[in-house]
């Protein structure tokens, strides 16, 4: 629907303040970035999965014409920086030194004129490998055979990390000991995926050996939080640091770590004395940069024949490649798995997860979803579904009989987490209201008798997100909270500084609706700042949905700030008690005379002018805010999917798909519509065909867009929305985040659709990725009822 | 060498190697960064111009190819000040978030709306189905192509 002709001054459909560059071509990349005397830099990445590197020779390299240098991990190690910190507290290798742990890994960075003489330099450099045994199987990476990977950490003798558990085991035994009581497992694996932003990750650094200062524009989700770590690691003064996040082409998790190229081009801009461009190419993207999920869960649910679910419990085996980089919380090593219990009461939840280390590639970010909320979201959802076979229970009827009742909020799960607000049971009713949910079985059944493969998914998922409150949250010891500052000019323009920036979510848009909403000040006289830790106050950035649970309270509450010194200011202009004002959008007036008062763009240049201001109100008109926040925040949603399935190719079609979520306030919601879409086609797509795989010598099998499959127009429906607006109590605007529940709550959807579809072939559970060989296998494999 | 081609109406030269690709001699040789590289494997479409009218994907295309030929990039959409409908209709349906695939999305929308000024759904999926958009799903993009296809004489921002 056209939204051309609203101007909200406030919350409301209106376009995007964005759009006007991008549809020109004008946005403004990493890589458009090009900078007077710009040298190229290109990375050698390890063909093997596990080797010892016996030697390596850049004298070749260095002959090129137009090389300007080569680095390799011994060049780095003298000062320090052959190894960085993980996010997770862990170390990762810049360049290579002693083996190569993945294939892909980056062993010698190479700086040259233009980005074509960087890649013919990359040929001539002779690196001799010595083989290593590989481990790919996270199941096998703990057999007493299995070779340690991670021989650099002293005391580490296998391919442990870490076991984390969360609930109360006994409880949950006790329940599932209960000889009343239907108890169905299952083995869940979530593949591995990549996020697959269309913008490879890139860097240019611009080093300023006089001054000092570092400038690096970089393809980051956290620029704050990426400063700081440059300081701490490569010991350069934090104020001489800049870290720009210009327009990002997506980001989707991809874009949170520290990845080896951009400390090489920081290297290599000091060594070179110019500024240094990386930009990876796709294969290097979806090979060596931050995967997501690879989590092979063992989930077991228990329940009473009527169909009460009592317990749940799952046990975890984590890859998490190579070197441990999970984004996520520090106390948190398996992210918010432990929501687990989704949306549904229970009487007892227990989760173990145990990480270990594999040759292939570093990560476990949170792709699209709040930390291994996705995971979490998949198993519940599966396990749910396949319990109600189990007691043959219409699946829809099961999570209503369960769900936690509406008056039951703020709610308090077996694993600790208090969900804020909800109303489940309406949301719920309303997708199977919008989806003809009695027809489609009616549809289902005729089909059936017909011989045709229609299958009716559903999935009910509750996110945790908005990380989060900082005496519980930090990453790499930062605290989760984030700072806004407004200012108002004197004719009443403003600008809003945040710590948080758009990968395409439209910040510059709606933030600036937020001031408009709280101040009364048109949308388009708000400019945005964000992305420039120079211009920008600091904040943990953008990625677990909390752009707006945080930061956009963060706004919320410094417009407020700025509403409340314009009261002052009102007062004196005004000469009455600030008590005897009132506030209506845009404007302090006086109690019971309406007519006398002042818009705040009369209050701002009051502000700025001769007025003589009450005792300890400064001048101007401006504010700064950090907001920590209470608690996350949970939005939900029901999700239901229709597929059609031929059975002679096991090719998967989807046909619809309803989308019913509550994320509370909405901001724009043309802007929430567009989130949700593009998290439902990158839910599909994880369902049916995302998948980096691996052979048993760790080659990575899908390395390219031609091996790992992302949905194209063809592959996806006409999405239907609907929305249910329960406001979380504790935030500001009682917004909740929107921009990953689609992804969260999409793939269980459709792989229930997909099971639901297969049922006349006895088939129970099916892997994602759901691709036509797999789908077909298992109507080969199961037992026709 | 040197490549002599049009680009957006006006005569362009460069020296380029051979081996050059299309997109770089764009965004390198000619600094029009509007049109982006996504992929190595023409899978993408966010490197994709029109070239003489037609959709190429100017990463699997050396410059050298387009020797004396027109090229339309993003840039070029908008004439004296006007913007094409198809950039108006992504604005309208909100038919981008990044912004990356948009150039690419753009020029085919255009290629297609001269050759079926009025495309269905499923005319419009098939145009668009060489390029990947990973924000928005392309239920927008559909509808923002519509929307140009309705609109295509009255753009006026």
């Amino acid at each position: 629907m056209a939204v051309a002709d609203e101007r909200p001054i406030g919350f409301g459909r209106m376009k995007r303040k964005e759009d006007p560059r991008f549809i020109r071509g004008q946005g403004n990349y990493v890589d458009d970035i090009r900078l007077p005397g710009m040298l190229y830099g290109a990375a050698l990445r390890s063909p093997l999965a596990h080797a010892r590197i016996v030697s390596i020779d850049t004298s070749a390299a260095l002959q090129h014409p137009k090389v300007r240098a080569v680095i390799t991990g011994k060049d780095l190690e003298g000062h320090g920086l052959a190894w960085m910190p993980t996010l997770s507290a862990d170390t990762q290798a810049v360049l290579a030194t002693d083996k190569v742990r993945f294939q892909g890994q980056e062993v010698a960075f190479v700086v040259a004129d233009d980005h074509y003489a960087a890649r013919d330099a990359l040929e001539l450099i002779d690196v001799e490998y010595d083989p290593l045994p590989v481990v790919v199987d996270p199941r096998k990476a703990l057999d007493p055979d299995a070779p340690v990977i991670r021989d650099d950490k002293e005391g580490q003798t296998d391919n442990h990390i870490f076991d984390w558990q969360a609930g109360d085991e006994a409880e949950a035994e006790r329940v599932f000991a209960d000889a009343d009581v239907v108890v169905v497992t299952q083995e869940i694996p979530y593949q591995r995926v990549h996020p697959c932003p269309l913008e490879t990750c890139g860097a240019v650094a611009d080093y300023d050996g006089v001054t000092g200062k570092l400038r690096l524009w970089c393809t980051t989700q956290a620029p704050h939080a990426h400063r700081t770590l440059y300081a701490l690691v490569a010991g350069l003064p934090e104020h001489k640091i800049q870290v720009i996040a210009p327009d990002i082409g997506g980001g989707f998790g991809n874009k949170v770590p520290i990845y080896p190229g951009y400390v090489c081009s920081i290297v290599a801009s000091i060594a070179t004395g110019k500024p240094v461009k990386w930009v990876e190419d796709r294969t290097e993207n979806l090979t060596s940069t931050g995967f997501a999920r690879d989590y092979v869960m063992r989930g077991k649910i228990a329940a009473d024949r009527d169909g009460k679910i009592r317990g749940l419990r799952v046990d975890v085996i984590a890859d998490h490649g190579a070197f441990n980089a999970a984004a996520q919380p520090t106390k948190y090593p398996a992210g918010f798995f432990h929501v687990f219990t989704g949306s549904y009461d229970l009487e007892a939840a227990y989760c173990t997860v145990r990480g270990v280390y594999t040759n292939k590639a570093p990560g476990g970010i949170a792709y699209r979803c709040s930390f291994r909320v996705t995971e979490a979201a998949y198993l519940v959802e599966r396990m749910v579904d396949l319990l109600a076979d189990e007691l043959e229970i219409d699946p829809a009827e099961l999570r209503l009989k369960n769900f936690i009742r509406a008056d039951q909020f703020p709610y308090t799960t077996k694993t600790g987490w208090t969900y804020d607000s909800g109303d489940y049971e309406t949301t719920m009713r309303e997708a199977m209201r919008i989806a003809g949910y009695e027809e489609l079985l009616r549809e289902q059944a005729e089909k059936r008798a017909r011989g045709e493969y229609m299958g009716i998914g559903m999935s009910f998922f509750t996110e945790t997100v908005g990380a989060g409150p900082r005496a519980m949250m930090d990453i790499a010891g930062l605290g989760m909270a984030d700072g806004a500052e407004l200012r108002l000019h004197p004719t009443g323009k403003a600008v809003l500084r945040i710590s948080v920036e758009t990968q395409g979510q439209g910040h510059e848009t709606t933030f600036a609706q937020i001031v408009a909403e709280e101040l009364g000040i048109p949308p388009e006289d708000v400019e945005v700042v964000h992305g420039d830790t120079d211009q920008t106050p600091f904040g943990l950035g953008t990625y677990g949905s909390r752009s707006t649970p945080v930061s956009g309270a963060a706004t919320a509450m410094v417009a407020r700030k700025v509403r409340d010194k314009a009261r002052l200011i009102a007062s004196a202009a005004l000469e009455v008690a600030p008590d005897d004002l009132e506030w209506e959008k845009g404007r302090w007036f006086v109690k019971g005379d309406p007519e006398k008062g002042q818009t705040i763009q009369e209050l701002a240049l009051a502000s700025h002018g001769s007025l003589e201001l009450p005792e300890g109100v400064e001048g101007h008109l401006d504010a700064e805010a950090v907001y920590n926040p209470p608690n996350l925040t949970y939005p939900y949603g029901a999700y239901i999917c229709v597929v059609d399935i031929d059975p002679g190719t096991g090719e998967v079609k989807v046909r619809r798909f309803v989308a019913v979520d509550d994320c509370g306030v909405r901001i724009n919601p043309m802007v929430v519509e567009g989130q949700i879409h593009g998290g439902l086609a990158e839910g599909v797509g994880i369902a049916l065909m995302q998948h980096v795989a691996f052979d048993e010598q760790g080659n990575c099998l899908s390395g390219s867009l031609m091996d790992y499959l992302v949905p194209s127009s063809m592959e996806v429906p006409d999405w239907e929305l609907g929305e249910t607006v329960t406001p979380s109590p504790h935030h500001p605007i009682g917004a909740k985040g929107v921009g990953e529940s689609a992804n969260v709550g999409s793939p269980p959807a459709v792989i229930n659709a997909v099971v639901d579809a297969l049922a006349p072939f006895g088939v129970r559970h099916v892997d994602m990725p759901a691709t036509p060989a797999r789908v077909w296998a298992a109507i080969q494999g199961g037992t026709p009822r | 060498m040197q490549i002599n081609l049009t680009v957006n109406g006006e005569q362009r030269s460069a020296e380029a190697e051979p081996r050059t690709l299309l997109v770089h001699f764009l965004r390198e040789q000619l600094g029009l960064t509007g049109t982006h590289w996504g992929c190595d494997t023409s899978n993408c479409g966010a490197c994709v111009v029109l070239l003489d009218g037609a959709p190429v994907k100017s990463c699997t295309t050396l410059a050298a190819m387009a020797e004396g030929q027109d090229v339309r990039t993003v840039e070029g959409l908008e004439r004296d000040g006007q913007l094409d409908p198809v950039q108006q209709g992504f604005v309208e349906e909100h038919g981008l978030q990044c912004g990356f695939c948009t150039p690419g999305m753009l020029l085919t929308a255009r290629a297609l709306l001269d050759a079926n000024p009025h495309p269905t759904d499923e005319e419009i999926k098939v145009a668009i189905s060489g390029q990947i958009c990973r924000c928005t799903g392309y239920k927008n993009i559909v509808a923002a192509i519509h929307w140009a296809a309705e609109h295509a004489e009255e753009v006026t921002a």
